[in-house]
Parts: structure tokens; sequence; C-alpha cells
């Protein structure tokens, strides 16, 4: 997803409401048998597949789901996923601000086709990220590299897929910056470093901020880019994602469940969180404006 | 600000080495390991009975998928830009949804809902096999593609406005009409870059249809899946790489094209 | 301008030729040069379903098969995994003709299921078409001196062997130290004490199948494997750094097959089935690693499969019933609930 994409999902929460419509006009409004249509397709693929997971993750009660959840595996799992995903998200909130900066502010041959190549890990399939990364830091690594079932392994693999979150956030963000201020500040002797601590950051910081609960949201639940190089090593390198599959193919649809609903849990939250911050920032962007 | 040149370049090296390192050179090792052997083997490799298979699955699950994806994605925008209907919020974070959900819940909620002793469980005794069957994976990637087309049509519903299409219906245009020869056109690139997303998304989905594929090589096997099963179940490094490369090969093409659409709808 | 339409079209025609591309036949093969199954033509098709590592013996027995004459034009679809999990699978509805599972109670789960015939064993080899050994799989010069079942409870020595709630190499895996230190099962005290220690210190990660604990060993993970005598084998013959070393006193696998009994197919079903015990099909199976159950076959083959000292099996323990109920069942079984205790 570019950033522009991003950017407007933003702008849409504070769309102004459209004039009413004149009763006579028939243009493309929602008509009650579409808006019921887009209803009922949403939930028969999105809403009811998780509402059933909802409801079976409490077969057993709230005692058997928190027995499921805090199982020493399952948390054990839990834990490696948000840790892991932390440690990815602040990779990326300094790495991807650090290239959004190179692609917008400095020029050099190639700059094209690198500002593409950040897309890729969005185009490209987990399971082929989870491939290549193998075959470098894997068990037959040409560099003597080996990170296949260490947690290092699951950072890279994650930072792989997580790459354009920060970038795209960021850039359009530096793209529109308004550089008089930086001038100034420059003109009034101020060094680089401080100006870009106390100009430029505090613009970027609600993009950045962004960016890295996207990347936090989507390194929670990945799967395939993880599956071969992590190795599965219960409390060591087993995310959630790995333990929700055990537990089904184990026969333990509850257990899957119940854990299931805890990495959703924290994903809403994380995403709430984001959603909030967002709003708040543009009031008080505003409130400056 | 001016950096210095030193600061410039200092930047740009340590950037420039982390995709480097991260992007870069895993990549062109694995097409070195393809094609070292020659171009041969790897078209040998992907042309094996179960690799064409895998090939057409993937294809005909998104084949299935775009349209409907298209049909409902931009009744769904159109409802959320043009539409005075209560919980207009809550439509929004549902659409947002599969962006939070992992791959492997979405496998696990829908077997829960659709496999044999699922909610509807039942659809199996009228003979249809969801779960194990190409229903099944064709619902995991409608759940994981669904945003797309909305989100990518959306902002554009809401630039341009009804005047054309309000000028359109005094015109004596039907509603019809109207969306025919208005509003598509106008959103064309909007959506042709949400189709894209929605191909790319769906040729790459594996945690949540790796859940709900019986896996049956030459059957039930897409893409993604006959990666990890050459791997794993093979034993087989070198066809994995190839099938790898393969997918690689589609994904590179998806992002020429997201590149190039979007530079056309960011200038009008 | 021109540049960016002579790149979209080139994105668009590389589109097309791979669509136009893939519109060839498919199939189940994944055999490099093997040609497309012709679907026009009258042809069977039989849905296999085994465990995870017989996949060796069928890519050999299978094409012999489609010489003879009852074979002929019959093609299979191949499906291998956990063979607790395929089992599962076959049960909840997947649509098998043939079933391959790595222990007994796995075609069990299907006769009460109503899907298979419950005299299914009753040929003179009770179903079963070959076999193997429980072998200890070391890194190439076996670094850590392994040789007997004890070696593995040296400080530090870490085990791999799959889940026995998924996977039915970890049922053999367990079941021959089980009966090794408890004579046979005449001592389950000192039996189930070992598996405690085993399992509890030394058994770190729980791969759902045999194929993938090979895969977890082979990438670096544990210090010995423990697996099918054919998996040893299999590894071994594609190059891969390790050796295997059987201990003196093991345990006898037997992997029975039988066929669905509402197949479409049924006839070739049991066709394939049947042939699976001639001679040509058993030494098919001794070439690809798997102790044939022909005595003459398996004459010919004694320098490959040497005969351990003591070779246990599941009849000197009572039998698969009674194993199942009293070690494996889940909550209740005693080696069940060590192993819970110890991965949870």
């Amino acid at each position: 997803m570019t950033a522009t994409v991003i950017a407007r999902r933003d702008d849409t929460a504070q769309v102004p409401s459209l004039p009413a419509p004149s009763k006579s006009s028939r243009h493309l409004s929602a008509r009650p048998l579409g808006v019921g249509l887009v209803g009922l397709w949403l939930s028969v693929i999105l809403l009811l597949p998780l509402a059933a997971l909802t409801v079976t993750s409490f077969d057993d009660g709230w005692s058997g789901f928190w027995e499921a959840v805090t199982a020493p595996v399952a948390l054990a799992s839990l834990w490696v996923t948000v840790l892991v995903a932390v440690i990815v998200a602040l990779l990326n909130a300094v790495m991807g601000t650090l290239i959004a900066w190179v692609l917008v502010r400095d020029d050099f041959r190639g700059k094209g086709v690198v500002n593409a190549l950040i897309d890729l890990p969005f185009a490209l399939p987990t399971i082929v990220a989870s491939i290549v990364l193998l075959s470098l830091y894997g068990p037959s690594s040409p560099v003597r590299v080996h990170l296949n079932a260490t947690r290092p392994g699951l950072v890279v693999a994650l930072a792989f897929v997580t790459l354009p979150f920060v970038v795209r956030s960021v850039q359009p963000v530096l793209i529109e910056a308004d550089r008089e201020v930086e001038e100034a500040a420059a003109s009034l002797g101020a060094s680089s470093w401080s100006t870009f601590r106390r100009v430029v950051l505090p613009t970027l910081a609600p993009a950045v901020v962004s960016g890295t609960g996207l990347a936090f949201a989507r390194a929670i639940g990945e799967y395939g880019s993880v599956v071969l190089i992590g190795g599965n090593i219960p409390r060591k390198t087993e995310v959630a994602s790995q333990y929700i599959q055990q537990q089904i193919e184990m026969d333990r649809p509850t257990n899957a469940a119940a854990v299931s609903v805890a990495l959703l849990t924290i994903a809403f939250l994380t995403l709430l969180a984001l959603r909030v911050f967002a709003s708040r920032s543009q009031r008080r962007e505003e409130g400056e404006a | 600000m001016k950096t210095s040149t030193t600061a410039r370049i200092g930047l740009r090296t340590v950037a420039l080495g982390y995709l480097l390192l991260l992007l870069a050179v895993p990549i062109v090792l694995i097409l070195w390991r393809t094609f070292s052997p020659g171009v041969g083997a790897f078209v040998a490799s992907v042309r094996t009975p179960a690799a064409i298979s895998a090939l057409n699955l993937s294809l005909l699950i998104v084949a299935i998928v775009v349209p409907l994806n298209v049909g409902f994605g931009i009744c769904t925008a159109l409802a959320l830009v043009r539409g005075r209907f209560r919980g207009r919020g809550l439509v929004q974070a549902v659409v947002d949804l599969p962006f939070a959900v992992s791959p492997i819940v979405v496998g696990v909620s829908l077997i829960l809902l659709w496999g044999a002793g699922g909610w509807f469980g039942g659809v199996e005794n009228l003979g249809v096999k969801v779960i194990f069957g190409l229903p099944g994976m064709v619902i995991a990637t409608l759940f994981v593609t669904l945003p797309f087309v909305v989100r990518e049509v959306e902002p554009v519903l809401h630039e341009i406005g009804i005047d054309q299409e309000q000028a359109a219906a005094t015109l004596g245009a039907s509603t019809w009409q109207t969306f025919w020869r208005i509003t598509l056109p106008s959103i064309r690139w909007g959506l042709t870059y949400g189709v894209v997303l929605t191909i790319a998304r769906g040729l790459g989905e594996f945690g949540a249809v790796i859940m709900v594929s019986s896996g049956f090589p030459g059957v039930s096997q897409t893409l993604t899946l006959l990666v990890h099963s050459r791997y794993i179940d093979d034993h087989n490094a070198y066809g994995s790489y190839a099938a790898a490369t393969l997918l690689m090969g589609l994904a590179v093409v998806t992002l020429l094209l997201m590149t190039l659409l979007d530079r056309k709808r960011s200038t009008p | 301008m021109r540049r960016t339409r002579a790149v979209s079209l080139a994105g668009i025609a590389s589109a097309a030729a791979l669509i136009l591309s893939s519109c060839g036949g498919g199939g189940s093969s994944d055999v490099v040069g093997a040609a497309a199954e012709n679907a026009g033509a009258r042809t069977t098709t039989l849905n296999l379903y085994a465990y995870a590592v017989p996949k060796p013996g069928f890519d050999k027995v299978i094409p012999a098969f489609q010489q003879t004459s009852a074979g002929k034009g019959v093609q299979f679809q191949q499906s291998y995994g956990a063979s607790g999990d395929q089992s599962r699978k076959v049960a909840a509805g997947a649509p098998a003709d043939f079933v391959n599972f790595s222990v007994e109670p796995d075609i069990t789960r299907l006769v009460e299921a109503g899907l298979v015939d419950k005299n299914w064993n009753a040929n003179k080899y009770k179903g079963i078409p070959f076999g193997s050994v429980v072998t200890m799989v070391v890194r190439k010069g076996n670094p850590k001196g392994i040789h007997d079942w004890d070696d593995l409870l040296k400080p530090g020595v870490e085990v791999v062997t799959p889940n026995p709630f998924s996977s039915g190499s970890a049922k053999w895996n367990l079941l021959a130290p089980y009966a090794a230190k408890s004579d046979g099962g005449k001592d389950p005290k000192a039996g189930l004490a070992f598996i405690d220690k085993l399992v509890t210190g030394h058994v770190k990660v729980q791969p759902k199948s045999g194929r993938e604990a090979t895969e977890t060993f082979l990438q670096g993970t544990g210090d010995v494997l423990l697996s099918y005598e054919n998996e040893a084998l299999f590894a071994e013959r594609k190059g891969d750094p390790v050796e295997h070393v059987t201990p003196p006193t093991t345990f006898k696998i037997e992997n029975p097959t039988a066929v669905l009994k509402g197949s479409k197919n049924l006839e070739k079903a049991k066709a394939f089935n049947d042939f699976l015990f001639t001679p040509q099909a058993q030494e098919l199976w001794a070439e690809a690693g798997f102790r044939p159950v022909d005595p003459t076959v398996a004459n010919e083959f004694a320098a490959q499969f040497p005969q351990p000292e003591k070779l246990w099996t599941i009849a000197d323990l009572g039998g698969w019933k009674t194993v199942d109920s009293t070690l494996f069942k889940k909550e209740t079984g005693a080696i069940a609930v060590i192993y819970d205790k110890a991965t949870t």
C-alpha cells in the first residue's frame, strides 16, 4: 500500500458531510438494497467467521478461555510474538524514517529503482520471503550466517515484510514538509541535528507512529515469512500463529480459538490506539493552524 | 535544512546498506541459485504437472476473487461515500479488519464456520465441500483481499464528488447509465490499482490457504503451497527456489503495474 | 510517455504469456519431465492418503503398478502428512480411496467411523506390507557418541522427535525406549521413568510429523533424531551429512494399509493394495529403504537391513488397542500425560 492510501485513510475520517441530496436528483446514492447487499457480503465473508471464532473460544467458559491463553507454551508464544514485533517495529521506525529521508531529500542514480523496490515486500508472497531469507541466512548460507531457528532470524524475516510501512507513511509527509521553517532554524544558527530533532521530527512523528503501529500489527500476525526460518521452537522461536496452527492440528479448536482471540485483541488495541493518536494529533494540527 | 555532505553520504550508505542486506542480497541469491544450473532446469522445474496445476489453481482463484471484489468493493465504496446510513464508521472499521487478522486466524475462523463441525457445517451434507475444497480457498482469499478495491476507490469517489452524476441525472440518464458512463470511468485508475493489489495479495496468500486446503499436489495446491511443500515434504530445495522465482516474477510484474498506475492516478 | 507505455505493454505481455502457458495440462506428478496427465483419456484416479514419509516408496511402487494390467490407466493423487492428522482428515470426510498410515490406531479410527471394512487386516500379513525399525540419526561422525538409549540422557543432548498427538512416528519413537527399559512392558514404571527423563529434559521441539522432524534436524536443531530407519536411509541417500545408529534393543515398526469401502474405485484400490504384497512390489519397497514383509525378499535384502539384537514388537506390549489406551490416550495415557506436562 502506498503512502497516499494511508494518508487518504486519515483524510476520509475527517470528511465534511456531503450536502443533502435534492429529492429530485437520482444520483448514485446508497439505496437500501445496495447497503443491505454490502452488509450481507461483509457479514458472510468477514464477520461470521470471526464470530464463530469468538464464540468457540468461549466453549469452555471464561475459565477455559483464560486457561488456554495462559498455558505456559501459549503464553510464551504470545510473548515471543510481541517481543519480536516490538523490536521490529522500533527497527522500522528508525530505518524507515532514515530510508524515507534518503529517498526524498537525497538524489542519486537509481533512486527511482530503489523507491519502487521498497514496495516489493508488499507484492511478494510471504512464503517466498521465507525461502529467500532462508537461502541466505539459513543452514545453506553462503556467508556462514546461520539465523534459522533463532530470534534474530525472526526479526530479519519480519523486518523484511514490514519494510514498506514506515517508509511509505513518512514519505508523503516529508515531501509536503515546509522547508521554510527548517531554513529559518538554520539561519538562526541551529545545527542540522537539532533542526532535525526540533523541527522535522515533530512533523514526521504522527506518520512514523502510524507506520510503526501498522508494522507492529502486521508483524504479530505474520506466519508465512517465519514458517521456514523460525524453526518453531516452543518458548524460543514459536510465534503465536504457529502455536495456533499446532493446536488446530492437535484437534484442540477451542484452544486455537482462544489464543486467536487474544492475538486479535492485541492487534485491535494497537490499531485503536493508532486511530486515537491520529485524530488527536490531527486536532492539534488544526488547533495550531 | 542543509545536511553536510558527509552526513548525506553517511545516511545514504546506511539506508542503501540496510536495503542491500535485507532485500537485494537475498533476492539475488535466490535468482542465482535458481538460474545457475541453467534456464532449462528452471523451466523444467516449473513445468512439472504439479507446478502447472498449482499455477492454474492460483490463477483460477484470482480470476474468481477479482470480479467479486470489484463488484462488492465498488458497492461498498459507494455506500461508504455516498451513503446516508447509520453505522458508517462501523463499516469502515469492518472493511479494515483483514489488515489486523493473522492469516492463520483467518484459516481457523473459516474452519470453525464452514468446517464439518462448524456453524455452516451442514453445507457438506448438500455435497458442497467448502473446507478442503475450492470454495474454502476462494473464501479465504476473499477475506484477505477484501479491503483493497474499497480502499482505493473510496478516496477517488470522495474527490470527484457528485456534480457530474447529478448533471447526468438531470439530463435524463438512468442510474445504470450514470454509473457506467460517468462514475466508472472516473474511478478507473483507483479501481485498477485496487485490482492489482488484490491480484498480488491473492497470488501470495499462504497462511490462510494452507489451513483450508487439502494440499493434494495437482488438485488443491496453489503456487505458494507448492513452494512450501517442495521444501518441507519433498526435500526439494531447488524446486522450491524455482517456484519461488516464478512467484517473484509475478510479484515484479505487479510492482511494475503498481508503479505505473500510481503515477497515472496521482496525475489526473 | 512512450517509455511508460512500453513498460506497461511489456507488463501486460508477460502476464498474458504466463496465462497462456499455464493453460497446458496439469497433473499431480512433481517429477521433472513427467508428461501432463491426459485429462481426456478414460482414467481412474485413486486418492492416496499416507503418513509423512513413505513417498520414496510410492514413487517406485506406483509406476510399477501402472505397468501391470490391473494398474493400467490408474492415476494417483497423493497426500502425505502426519499420520494422526491424515487419519483425522479422512475421518472428517476428505475423499480417500486408499490409506497407508504409520500406526494401526489411525486405521482403527476409520473402521470405527464406518469407512474401512473391519476385515481390512485379514490377509496373511495382517494388512501390513512393509515396515521399519526405530533408529537414531546423528550428525556425520557421531560427535556426541550416541549408541544406545542411555546416551540420549547424557547432559546437554537434545533429542528431536515429533509430537505423538499428531504423528505416528512419534509413537514408535517413544515405544522403542519404553519397551527397552521396561523389558517388553514387564516393568512399566522403569519404562515410564526413562520416558519422563527423556521428554522432560531432552526434547525441546515438537515437529508435527516424522518428515518435519527430519527437516528440523537437518536445519541444525538437536543432536539426535529419533526416526524410521527408512527415513534415515532417505536422508543419507540424498547426501545429507547424517548417519544412523540403531541401538541393540529397538522396536519393530509396522505400517498398515487399507482401502476405503465407500471408494468409487474400490476394485482398483483393492488391486493396488494387493499389489503391494507381491514380490515385485516388496523388492521395490526394500530398494526404497523399507523393510519388506515377504520372507524371501527380506532374505535377499538382509545385508541392507541388519537385524538388531532384540526387536520388540507391538504384540509384545499387548497390541495397539491396549498400548494406545494405556499410554497414548489424550489426558489419561501415561506417555501422553508426561508429554503434555513437559511441553505445555
